[in-house]
This record gives C-alpha cells, sequence and structure tokens, in this order.
C-alpha cells in the first residue's frame, strides 16, 4: 500500500449530534476519515463511540449534522452509489427466497431477469450457497444466513463493502470459517470490491482481516489512534508482532483518558487531539456482582494480571469487560496501567469482605461516583425522602440522549439498590428506604 | 412468489391434480359469473325497498348478495387502510393528526354514518340500484376500515431499521420498496385485523342492510334483511332458517377465505428460526398443487411482481431524489383538512342550537345508562370467562377440545342470535333494560376468554410447578401467579370487548320484534331511534357524547392499563 493510494470515500470534519444547537448532545466530534482503494479498515472503539453512526454516515445512509462525505471527490446526497453493506442481524427479507434476497439490489439497478439470476447464482455459488437458492432464510443457520448476505452485498460488485460487526451474531468458529473466506475473496482478487470498511468490537478480528485500524474514543466520539497493519495475511495468531498489535489496541482502549503513543508502525499514523470530554463522566454500566467476580478473580491472581488476559480467560468479549473494568477503577478498587489491572487496598479489603461488610464498603465508595452522589444528596435532603424520576432525567437530559440517561439511571439505581442507599418504585420515583435512611445521612456527614 | 424454475411443488406427488383443477376452473367460472350477475343488479332500476321474501329457496341468492357487499366493503377498506396507513406513516406532519383522526373514528359507531353515507351515495346515482347498493357498502366499510389502517400503520412503524437500510443502500424504488418490505411486512397484522373486520361486518349486516331513515325505508336484498324481516314478523321458522344460512356462509369462509390466508401469511413472520407449529390449510396446499393456478401464477403474478419489483435499467443509479411527491400529497391533505374541519364545525354548532336542554338531559341520562350496562356486561363476562379461560389455559387436554368449539361459538354474529334470545326474553316477561346486557354479553365475552386463554397458555411452566413445590392455597395461586400473569392478556381483552359493547349497543337497546319497537334508555337507543325518524340533530349530538366518553374512557382507564401491563406483568422468557 503507498500512501499515494487513491481515496474513494473522503468525510471531512463530519460530526454527528441530536437536539437543539443551544443543548444539543454531541454523538461524534469534528472528525476527518478516508477511505482508500486497496484497504481494509477496521473501525474500532468502545460502545457508545459512534461506530455504527460512522459507518452510517461514510455509506450515505445517514447525512452527518454538519461537515460533508465526498464519493469520489463528489459530495454525496442519499446513499453512495455503489457500496453495499453487510448487517449484523443478516437484515435477510424473510418472505423472499435465497435466490431472490440476492436478486433483489439487481432488480432495484433495473437488471433483466435473465441476467440477474445468471449472476445471483454465480454468486451463491461462490459464497458457497449451491443448493440453498429456493429456500427460505429462517430454514438457514445463522452462518449461512450471513453467507447470504455476503452475496446480496457482494453480487452489485460493490467498489467499497461496508460490514457492520457482521460476525458478532455468529459462534466462533463459524466467524472464524466466514472471516477467512472473506480473506480468501478479497486476497485472491476475486470480488472486484476495491475497499472494505468494517466495524468491529473485537480486536483480534480487526488485526487478523484489517490492512489499517481505527480507533474510536467516546463522549463525543473521535478519533484515538488510526495506524497500519503491515503484516502479510494470513496472519499467525502467536506471531510476536500479532501479539503486540493487539496489547497495543487494548492498551488504547482501556486508558481512555490518556493520548496514546504513536504504534511501533505507524505509516499514516493521524493521532487526534485529545479527547474533548463532557462534562458529566458517564457511569459505566457494571452490575456490583460482575465488579465483584473482577475483584475476586484479581485477588486470586496475586492482585494483579493483564487485561487482555482476563478477557481471554473469561472468554469474554472487550465490549463486555471494559465496563467493569472501569467501574472497578472509578470506584477506586483497581489501578489500570499499561493495559494491566492492580487492586488497591480498598480493593483487596471488598474481595475479601463477607457479603454484608461488601455492601458496606461498597457505599462509601459509590460516593466517589457523582451521579450515586448527587441522587443520594437530593434523596437525603428531602424531607421525606423521595424525588421523581423527571428530576433526574432532567438532570443528565442536556449531557446524554434519552436512551443513555435512562440507562445511566438504571445502572446508578442497580448500584444505589446493592449499596441499600436508594431503590426507586414501579412509578420511577427514587427513594431511600426506610432502613436506610438514617446511616445514609451519617455517611454523607461523615465524609 | 418468484421461482418459476424449480418450484418446489413440483417434487411432490400429485394424484389429485385433475380433479383440483376442475374444481379451480369450476370456481373461477362462477366467480365471473358472480360479478356479472351483481352488475346486472347494481346497474338495474333502483328498488330502495325491495319486498323480502319469506321463503327459505331465497337464501341462497340472499346470502349471494350480502357475501358480494361484503366482499366489496371488504376490498374498499383493505386498499384504504393501506393508503391511509402508508400515507400517516410518512408523513410527519400529518401523521399525528391523522392517527387522532382514526381514534375518533374508530369509536364513532356505525349507525352515526348512516344518514350522511345513505344520502350522499343516492345522490350520485338516484336512477341505479348501484347507488342505495354503495351506501350500505360504505356502511360497513365504516365499520371495518379503521383497526385495518392502524395496524398497517404500525406495522410501518416497527420495520426493523436494518431491513430498511437494506432497502436504502439497495436504492429499491418506492414500488419496490412496498412489495418486497413494507407490505409484506404488514400481512400479518393486515390478516388477523381482517378476520376480526370481516367478523365486525356480519355483526352489522342486519344494520346495514335494512333501515328507515326518515320517512324512506330502505331494504337490500340479503340475508340480514331477511333474518330482520323474520324477527319483526316472529317468524320463527324463518329465523332459524336464517340464522343458518348465516352459519353456513361463515364457516365456509372461514375454510376457505381465512385459514388459507393466515397459512399463507406464516411465510411474512419476522422469526428467524422455523417454529415447530404451523397452521396447515388442506386448501391452500390443493391450491398450490393445481395447474390452473400454477399457469395464473406464472402468466398474471410473476410478469405483474416483476413489472413492480424492477426498476427501469440505468448505468449509474441516480443521486437520492427528495421526496416532493409526498410532501405534495401531506400538504394538500392538511389544506383540505384546514378547510373542511372549521367549515364542519360551525356547521356541527349551528345544528346542535336547536336542541333544547330537555333532550341534552336526557342525552345524558341515557350515556349512563348506556354506560352501566357496558360495565355491567364487562363484570359478567369477566366473572365467567376468568375462570373458565384460565382453567381452559392451564390444562392443554381441555384446550384441545374446547378452543375450536369456543371459536365455532364466537364466530357467529351475536346479532343473528337476537331474535331468538328476544324470543327467549319475551316468554319469561323480562324487557330489554335487562335483555340488552345479555344481548352485549353474547357480542362481547369471547374477547375476554379468548384472551385470558391464550394468557393461561403463555405462563411457564416452571411458575407452575414452582407454586406445587411451595404448597400455594388456591388464593395465593391466584394472586401471586395466575393473575398478574394473565393480567397483560386480560387488558388486551377487556379494551376489545368494551369497544365491542359500546358498538353492540346500538344495536341491542332498540330492536324491531315481532311488529312493534322494543326499545329502553340509552345512548344507542337514542343513536338508532335518531337514525329512524330523521332526527339529525339528536344524532349528531348522541354521537358526540358517546364518541367523547369511548374515547375518554380509553384515556383515562384503558391506557394507563395498558402501560401497567406492558410495565410490570410482562412475562419474559
Amino acid at each position: 500500500m503507498t500512501p499515494a493510494a487513491e481515496p474513494i470515500i473522503e468525510a471531512r470534519a463530519i460530526e454527528k449530534f441530536y437536539g437543539l444547537p443551544h443543548a444539543r448532545i454531541q454523538v461524534l466530534a469534528a472528525t476527518d476519515l478516508t477511505v482508500y482503494a486497496g484497504e481494509i479498515l477496521a473501525l474500532l472503539g468502545p460502545s457508545g463511540s459512534g461506530k455504527s453512526t460512522m459507518l452510517r454516515m461514510l455509506s450515505g445512509l445517514a447525512a452527518p449534522s454538519s461537515g460533508q462525505v465526498l464519493w469520489h471527490g463528489q459530495p454525496v446526497v442519499g446513499p453512495c452509489p455503489n457500496v453495499s453493506i453487510v448487517f449484523q442481524s443478516f437484515a435477510l427479507f424473510p418472505w423472499l427466497t435465497v435466490l431472490d434476497n440476492v436478486e433483489a439490489p439487481l432488480k432495484a439497478r433495473g437488471i433483466a431477469a435473465t441476467e440477474r439470476m445468471k449472476r445471483a447464482l454465480r454468486i451463491l455459488d461462490s459464497v458457497g450457497l449451491d443448493g440453498f437458492e429456493l429456500a427460505y432464510p429462517k430454514e438457514l443457520s445463522g452462518g449461512m444466513k450471513q453467507r447470504v448476505g455476503f452475496a446480496r452485498a457482494l453480487v452489485v460488485e460493490p467498489e467499497v463493502l461496508f460490514m457492520d460487526e457482521p460476525f458478532s451474531a455468529l459462534d466462533v468458529l463459524t466467524a472464524e470459517n466466514l472471516r477467512s473466506e472473506l480473506l480468501e475473496l478479497w486476497d485472491g482478487k476475486k470480488m472486484p470490491t476495491r475497499a472494505v470498511f468494517i466495524v468491529t468490537h473485537n480486536i483480534e478480528e480487526a488485526v487478523t482481516l484489517a490492512d489499517r485500524v481505527v480507533v474510536l474514543g467516546k463522549n463525543p466520539g473521535h478519533v484515538r489512534t488510526d495506524f497500519r497493519i503491515a503484516m502479510p495475511r494470513p496472519r499467525d495468531h502467536q506471531d510476536p508482532r500479532f501479539v503486540e498489535t493487539v496489547d497495543y489496541i487494548y492498551r488504547v482502549l482501556t486508558q481512555p483518558d490518556l493520548a496514546p503513543a504513536p504504534h511501533p508502525e505507524p505509516e499514516a499514523a493521524a493521532v487526534a487531539a485529545g479527547p474533548a470530554r463532557g462534562k458529566y463522566p458517564m457511569m459505566p454500566h457494571a452490575r456490583p456482582g460482575g465488579i465483584a467476580g473482577l475483584l475476586e478473580l484479581l485477588a486470586d491472581r496475586e492482585g494483579r494480571d493483564d487485561i487482555y488476559h482476563l478477557a481471554d480467560d473469561l472468554a469474554f468479549e472487550i465490549d463486555d469487560l471494559l465496563p467493569i473494568v472501569e467501574a472497578a477503577s472509578l470506584l477506586g478498587y483497581i489501578n489500570v496501567k499499561e493495559g494491566d489491572a492492580e487492586l488497591t487496598p480498598e480493593g483487596k479489603r471488598f474481595a475479601e469482605a463477607g457479603i454484608l461488610r461488601r455492601k458496606e464498603l461498597f457505599r462509601v465508595a459509590a460516593e466517589r461516583v457523582p451521579l450515586i452522589r448527587q441522587i443520594n444528596r437530593s434523596l437525603a435532603n428531602k424531607a421525606d425522602h423521595s424525588m421523581p424520576a423527571d428530576f433526574f432525567h432532567d438532570l443528565l437530559d442536556e449531557h446524554f440522549s434519552e436512551e443513555e440517561t435512562e440507562r445511566q439511571l438504571e445502572t446508578a439505581v442497580t448500584w444505589g439498590r446493592y449499596a441499600e442507599l436508594f431503590d426507586r418504585d414501579s412509578s420511577g420515583r427514587f427513594f431511600i428506604p426506610e432502613e436506610a435512611a438514617q446511616p445514609a445521612g451519617d455517611e454523607a456527614g461523615n465524609r | 412468489m418468484g421461482f418459476p424454475l424449480l418450484a418446489r411443488s413440483l417434487i411432490r406427488e400429485r394424484n389429485w391434480s385433475l380433479l383440483v383443477d376442475a374444481l379451480v376452473f369450476a370456481a373461477i367460472l362462477a366467480g365471473i359469473y358472480a360479478v356479472l350477475a351483481t352488475v346486472r343488479y347494481w346497474m338495474g332500476v333502483v328498488t330502495p325497498a325491495a319486498h323480502i321474501l319469506r321463503s327459505p329457496a331465497a337464501l341462497p341468492a340472499y346470502a349471494f348478495y350480502s357475501l358480494m357487499r361484503m366482499a366489496a366493503a371488504y376490498l374498499l377498506s383493505l386498499v384504504f387502510a393501506v393508503a391511509y396507513g402508508y400515507i400517516a406513516a410518512y408523513n410527519r406532519r400529518v401523521e399525528m393528526v391523522m392517527i387522532a383522526v382514526l381514534d375518533i373514528l374508530q369509536s364513532i359507531p356505525v349507525l352515526s354514518f348512516l344518514p350522511g353515507v345513505m344520502l350522499a351515495m343516492v345522490a350520485l346515482f338516484p336512477t341505479r340500484q348501484l347507488g342505495v347498493e354503495l351506501g350500505s357498502i360504505v356502511l360497513i366499510f365504516t365499520g371495518q376500515v379503521w383497526n385495518m389502517a392502524f395496524s398497517f400503520y404500525s406495522s410501518l412503524k416497527s420495520i426493523p431499521r436494518e431491513l430498511r437500510e437494506a432497502a436504502l443502500i439497495n436504492r429499491f424504488s418506492a414500488t419496490q420498496r412496498f412489495v418486497e418490505l413494507e407490505l409484506p411486512f404488514g400481512t400479518i397484522g393486515l390478516v388477523w385485523n381482517s378476520i376480526v373486520s370481516v367478523a365486525g361486518g356480519w355483526f352489522f349486516l342486519m344494520a346495514c342492510e335494512m333501515f328507515e331513515l326518515g320517512h324512506h325505508d330502505f331494504r337490500l336484498p340479503g340475508l340480514g334483511s331477511y333474518l330482520q324481516t323474520a324477527a319483526s314478523t316472529g317468524d320463527t321458522a324463518g329465523i332459524v332458517w336464517g340464522l343458518g344460512a348465516m352459519i353456513a356462509v361463515i364457516v365456509l369462509l372461514d375454510q376457505l377465505v381465512w385459514r388459507p390466508a393466515i397459512a399463507w401469511s406464516e411465510k411474512f413472520k419476522m422469526e428467524q428460526v422455523e417454529s415447530a407449529s404451523e397452521v396447515t390449510s388442506p386448501i391452500l396446499h390443493l391450491l398450490r398443487n393445481s395447474e390452473v393456478s400454477r399457469w395464473v401464477e406464472k402468466r398474471a403474478v410473476e410478469p405483474l411482481w416483476e413489472r413492480l419489483t424492477t426498476s427501469p435499467p440505468r448505468e449509474t443509479p441516480p443521486i437520492a431524489r427528495t421526496r416532493s411527491r409526498g410532501r405534495i400529497a401531506g400538504a394538500v391533505l392538511l389544506l383540505a383538512l384546514a378547510v373542511a374541519v372549521p367549515y364542519l364545525l360551525v356547521k356541527a354548532v349551528l345544528l346542535l342550537k336547536g336542541l333544547h336542554s330537555v333532550e341534552l338531559l336526557a342525552t345524558l341520562q341515557a350515556a349512563g345508562a348506556s354506560f352501566g350496562r357496558v360495565a355491567a356486561s364487562l363484570v359478567i363476562a369477566s366473572l365467567w370467562a376468568i375462570p373458565a379461560g384460565v382453567a381452559i389455559g392451564s390444562n392443554p387436554r381441555l384446550a384441545k377440545v374446547a378452543q375450536p368449539l369456543a371459536q365455532i361459538a364466537a364466530s357467529v354474529p351475536a346479532t343473528a342470535l337476537f331474535p331468538v334470545v328476544l324470543l327467549g326474553l319475551v316468554r319469561l316477561g323480562g324487557g330489554l333494560g335487562v335483555g340488552s346486557i345479555i344481548l352485549m354479553l353474547l357480542g362481547t365475552q369471547w374477547y375476554i376468554l379468548f384472551n385470558v386463554i391464550a394468557g393461561a397458555m403463555a405462563i411457564p411452566t416452571e411458575l407452575r410447578e414452582a407454586a406445587s413445590v411451595f404448597h400455594f392455597t388456591r388464593w395465593q395461586r391466584w394472586r401471586t401467579l395466575i393473575l398478574p400473569g394473565i393480567f397483560p392478556y386480560l387488558v388486551t381483552g377487556l379494551v376489545t370487548a368494551s369497544g365491542g359493547a359500546w358498538n353492540a349497543s346500538i344495536v341491542a337497546e332498540y330492536f324491531h320484534f315481532q311488529g312493534k319497537i322494543m326499545t329502553t334508555l340509552g345512548l344507542g337507543a337514542q343513536i338508532s331511534s335518531a337514525t329512524d325518524s330523521g332526527n339529525s340533530e339528536l344524532l349528531l349530538l348522541s354521537t358526540v357524547v358517546m364518541a367523547t366518553l369511548v374515547v375518554c374512557v380509553n384515556r383515562a382507564v384503558w391506557r394507563p392499563l395498558y402501560r401497567l401491563a406492558e410495565s410490570r406483568f410482562r412475562l419474559e422468557s
């Protein structure tokens, strides 16, 4: 890949926000991103960093709130002229046969019936679906369905193939199999597609497939690092360079506040400016039970382990583990350094305590979390120790989308319940349970 | 839909084929003749008050006329519902207005439309039978279209995002999107709502075929008129014959139309895996295997499909157009509403000014009486349907026997049974005051029963087992397991039943029977008598009162209950 490769899609300062101009919720900060001919580009990032939004804006499905998307230098209105998408949920039409599903995009392009069927049968053959033409999607396994998804995307010979977490709904073996078949088509030049853009949350998948990896950060979404991987494919997962690259991405993802050090082989590394964090820190969506589990596991391993190893041993995706790590660190139970998690003295005490003692410790630690503290104070200051949910909704509305506000409050309630600080009744009203009203007030005073 | 080369049915054995083909061919011939006969009759000289023959020999012809009326009204409803739902779903500016309108129209009883519709249609075709017939058809239409429109609208709104995106990124034309995405996605909802709607059509058939309007007598040849004539002359044998014919038609329709339709619509389910229990229909199976229908599919359906879904050839797909056409349609609609609504409102207020306060007071009293009756019928229906439904739903063997029986019982339109019930009431010396509650019950109890059965069947076995293991008392079992478990279903059943009861009040509180009019105090009776006597002020007033009452009860009672059911009592497995 030469740095002078031809750009196909260029995003110039594209931004996405919702709501009114004065109180808007920024999903994606102004970002430049170019998709070049000849590359597989993998987009990684924690949930809420706007990966999907980015894919939809680049493909022309959604218009950016500001900024511009160019297709071969021309501004794009509506979907890009010659792109396809492979969806996470397959998005096949359940009432059409496999053949009709694959023919549908050709019909939209006005291709005559005989030619259409010829092309559809050829592509079905090449993805290994020979003989399944007249089956309905519901008769197929997940892997077969996604093959239909690939066939439908490839049959129009797209210039850019977009994929939105295409393997995450499949089991591990099926996903592995499909990945290597995709690479075979790509590296063997068996498809006329000139660039592949894949959104994923699986770091190894990104390193297995991509020529170039872009990592997004959140609050609002922004590019944290953008680098090339020069290893030839197929890539050996045991290769030190492979392991090192995976490790590097883990380090970037687990240290959301630091500007990442450049990757050892940065060619087109264009590291964006430091994250512009919102005023209100976001609560990671982890359950107290999950946090306790992580701390116990760390305690078993002499209080320190590599996060990458932990995820591997637990068979967790990074998206599932990161919120737990983040939560434990927010509560002061662990310190995260260089991709390692280390128990603090508080964390150690928590891991060794019994159920009731844990709740006491958690109650103290949760006071470090702004949202918990705020809810607790508001409730303690009211004579009847209760507050309508709308009050807290309004508080968070300025900082988060409606959906995220609800999730934030839900997580806060889960933590508040565990700590026996506060609860929410069926009408959504927050309140301090009778027996907890006294000690909660004391503790707030002690600190 | 489109597999000419390798149709799977080729593989199946077909030793039936010749017989089936003959049957299908005969059915097509009969259909063509039916259309011709209908056209000749419609284009004939107008006879608004046909003489209704009392002989059972006339029944086949009457059944045919009624059926044609129902079919025309249903097709009209289908087209209207799809168009209305489509416009509402895609025009943000008119969406809220259109849905609110739907909500209100749904709560207006059929008879209130009668004078306007009838006069308009007769004025349109004064010399042809068509005018009177169209009036009756539009009347049936007003009784069945609203829930279908609502169903299609909400289907469009709930199409999964990724399916929409798949259509968008591949640049489906509007027609391709409609026939390959939107219509298939809405089909299941439309089929089920069609069944409910047509059942409603049968319910009001008597009212829609024979009525007085001011000094005019309208009587159209049909099953409804036959039954009503038999009832008003006290002809018991006639009632039994008419009832038999109606049940026969309904059962036939169920077997020949609705069951195949349900079985066919299974393919539009959004499920990702094949379910074990699919509805089967031998008729559909036969149709699929016949030469004639295959010929029709190949020669007519497929070319049409091809024409609709395929865009004209183009080199590079055009850059997306803005939806100016939809916007213009929305603007025109909005403008029309902005002119029509104030005008009609002023007219209505002027009309209502002619009423005396005595009539107003009487209307409120009548509303109270009907409200009490609706409530009573709901309570009585719940009292027997909840225990019975739970018993049936908790016992799979009982369910297997009882469910089909209950379905047949429910498919008989309650109005057709009124004369029989009234005969009994008159013998016992009871009046219509209490009698009308029984009549309402006839129409509404099934909604509650079916929903409770479904709810009881949905309670997970593990929860039942837990209740047994912990030796729950009977009361405890009901309070902690059964009632919360069936709650969402019960609410759905009660909502439908209350709507049905209000509608039924129109026919239940006012009845031509044995040469005289039986009536009682009530809003429904007031609407019926206002229609009969051509008192449009009173008709308007009572309609407004009823619609307001129904909408208010929906907002104040049913909607909060719905929300509670959705948030607290949803069983997630």
